[in-house]
């Protein structure tokens, strides 16, 4: 019986890939956040960066956290280690994630109870950008009127990326994947009354403008900030000699 | 003044600074990074030509900015904002004596607005009352993330910044500029959110707020604040640079905030020395709308005399020659703000 086998490097790759920045909706690995990895025989270190010193210290700490559950999940990876690096908040939230201080450990009086609420706020943002997308997409196709939009449902978009994200947001968000279901929607899911909706996806179109409009800052602020241009491709050193299971 | 094609325009920079981020005024290693950030931010987004050496960029002094700005930029008046950041350098980052002295010598062309930090409780409401004698403030300049202490950021609605607030209207500060930063206690929070902008702005319809960066990276959050509240204005700071690196991303902002807000609430800013203003003025005056983009109704030369100048001019009471002047005052409060909000959605 043969076994496809998959290789560390890139099985750690793709837990990265599931870590997102909350503000812009992106994963880590494609914006150039993720520096190294190096593979040893105790596990696994991961050096993060940032397009500035000074980039919210809440969302950094949310990414360095995420990318060291999502590592946790490979299987036979040992020791998880995710270092921040070149951050204003570096120290304080490395010495955090080592001891598996938690956000409350970590920020100390800073902190009052937990992120989930900012979570959500991003998500929410990133579902009215999505939402965006698809139906702004689907006008430009088929010609429809701004008063026709309220009648769309999940089932009208075709399928592809834009129709994955908005679901991948909706299903995130809890709210229902139903074909059947309205695609514009309040935060809660909510359909709404037709006369509202062109307004909301208005408004719509600012959050995906100003999300847009963040990830080109970040982009480019990282690639000025570090010599490598700021590349997607981390640096990779295995110096592991046990056998991968 | 800047002109082309035959028309005129009334310039002022809304946003000017004169800083010393040199090594030996740093208190500390986030001296050494903030003044980092902003070099990156000025080489990421300046074109090549005007792109300034690291040495040149920590300090440049007043006679540079006389020149960049007055002499090569086509500035009338500018109005200095000012960036104390107490906690990182020695001898604060922005150079309060310097700036002033230099307002004081040129009076006719430059503005100081002060800062003032509301967690520093009764001693810093006389210190605000004595800065106000001396400097003949018209304007603040509030940086909600600065740190301080313990604290690394404040909300304009807490009960310390609302006594402030009340000392600038009964001092005669009308314009209060707002920068959000990236920290607030607790970090729970968005330390961008603008809720609290929106919280005082109704509450302190004699005070102007004008929010900088246009509220980026919150842009929707702001729009939104500022369709509802006929005192709040956006400064471009930050965001029109775009408009070398991205111009049909710039295409899309300036779209949007002209529908939310209107031509009458946005002002032109460089952040020198983020930015020089010489080619900022001449892109946004060649600037345009790219055609595709029939979402937005394109920019008209009168909107730019507004933005450009005229609106910062009302707010300050800058004279303004009167053939650089338009047929209707500039920079009005009481015109409906987001006309086009109320209207369905051109996609």
């Amino acid at each position: 019986m043969t076994v496809a086998t998959v290789s560390i490097e890139s099985e750690i790759l793709a837990a990265l890939d599931t870590v997102t920045d909350p503000e812009l909706d992106q994963p880590i690995t494609g914006l150039g956040f993720v520096r190294s990895v190096s593979i040893d025989d105790d596990g696994v270190t991961v050096h993060l960066r940032l397009p500035t010193a000074f980039c919210s210290p809440n969302f950094a700490y949310l990414m360095a956290a995420d990318a060291q559950d999502a590592l946790r999940t490979v299987d036979g990876i040992g020791e998880v280690r995710v270092l921040l690096d070149d951050h204003h908040d570096s120290d304080k939230i490395n010495a955090g994630l080592a001891a598996e201080a938690g956000y409350v450990g970590t920020f100390g009086a800073e902190a009052e109870q937990s992120l989930d609420q900012l979570r959500r706020t991003f998500l929410s943002k990133a579902h009215i950008a999505a939402m965006e997308r698809c139906v702004t997409a689907l006008m430009r196709q088929n010609a429809l009127h701004p008063n026709e939009i309220h009648r769309l449902t999940l089932r009208d978009l075709p399928d592809g990326r834009e129709k994955t994200a908005l679901l991948r947001r909706r299903f995130a968000l809890g709210l229902s994947v139903c074909p059947n279901g309205r695609i514009v929607v309040d935060d809660a899911g909510r359909t709404l009354a037709s006369e509202a909706v062109p307004m909301r996806l208005r408004f719509a179109r600012s959050v995906r403008i100003s999300m847009e409009g963040n990830a080109h800052f970040c982009r480019g602020l990282l690639a000025t900030r570090y010599d490598d241009g700021g590349t997607a491709t981390p640096q990779f050193t295995n110096t592991r000699t046990r056998s991968p299971r | 003044m800047y002109t082309k094609d035959g028309n005129s325009y009334f310039i002022v920079d809304g946003h000017v600074h004169i800083w010393d981020g040199r090594a030996a005024n740093h208190r500390n290693i986030h001296g050494k990074q903030f003044i980092d950030c902003f070099y990156d931010y000025h080489r990421n987004l300046s074109p090549e030509d005007v792109v300034w050496d690291y040495d040149t960029y920590t300090y440049y002094g007043g006679e540079r900015l006389m020149r960049d700005l007055f002499a090569e930029g086509y500035v009338d008046h500018a109005i200095f904002q000012a960036t104390l950041l107490s906690d990182f350098y020695v001898n604060g980052f922005g150079q309060t004596e310097e700036a002033f002295a230099l307002t004081r010598q040129h009076p006719d062309k430059l503005t100081y607005n002060h800062a003032y930090d509301p967690r520093n409780g009764e001693a810093g409401l006389v210190q605000l009352r004595r800065d106000t004698e001396r400097m003949k403030l018209q304007g603040v300049k509030l940086y909600t993330a600065e740190w301080h202490g313990d604290s690394r950021g404040y909300k304009l609605d807490d009960p310390w910044s609302r006594r402030y607030l009340e000392e600038c209207i009964a001092l005669g500060i009308r314009n209060i500029h707002v920068h959000k930063g990236p920290t607030i206690r607790p970090l729970d929070r968005d330390a961008f959110d603008v809720a609290d902008i929106d919280k005082v702005a109704t509450d302190y319809l004699e005070l102007n707020f004008i929010v900088e960066h246009v509220g980026l990276p919150r842009l929707e959050d702001f729009c939104w604040i500022a369709t509802q509240e006929s005192n709040v204005y956006g400064g471009l700071a930050v965001a029109i640079p775009f408009i070398h690196t991205r111009p049909r991303y710039f295409a899309q902002i300036i779209g949007e905030l002209l529908y939310w807000i209107g031509d009458d609430k946005i002002l032109f800013a460089s952040d020198y020395a983020l930015w020089t203003p010489k080619w900022l003025v001449e892109k946004f005056v060649d600037f345009q709308i790219p055609e595709d983009m029939a979402e937005y109704a394109p920019i008209t030369v009168e909107q730019k005399k507004k933005i450009l100048g005229l609106n910062a001019a009302a707010l300050y009471d800058i004279n303004v020659p009167t053939e650089l002047q338009l047929a209707e005052a500039a920079g009005q409060r009481g015109v409906e703000v987001a006309a086009g909000a109320k209207e369905a959605v051109p996609l």
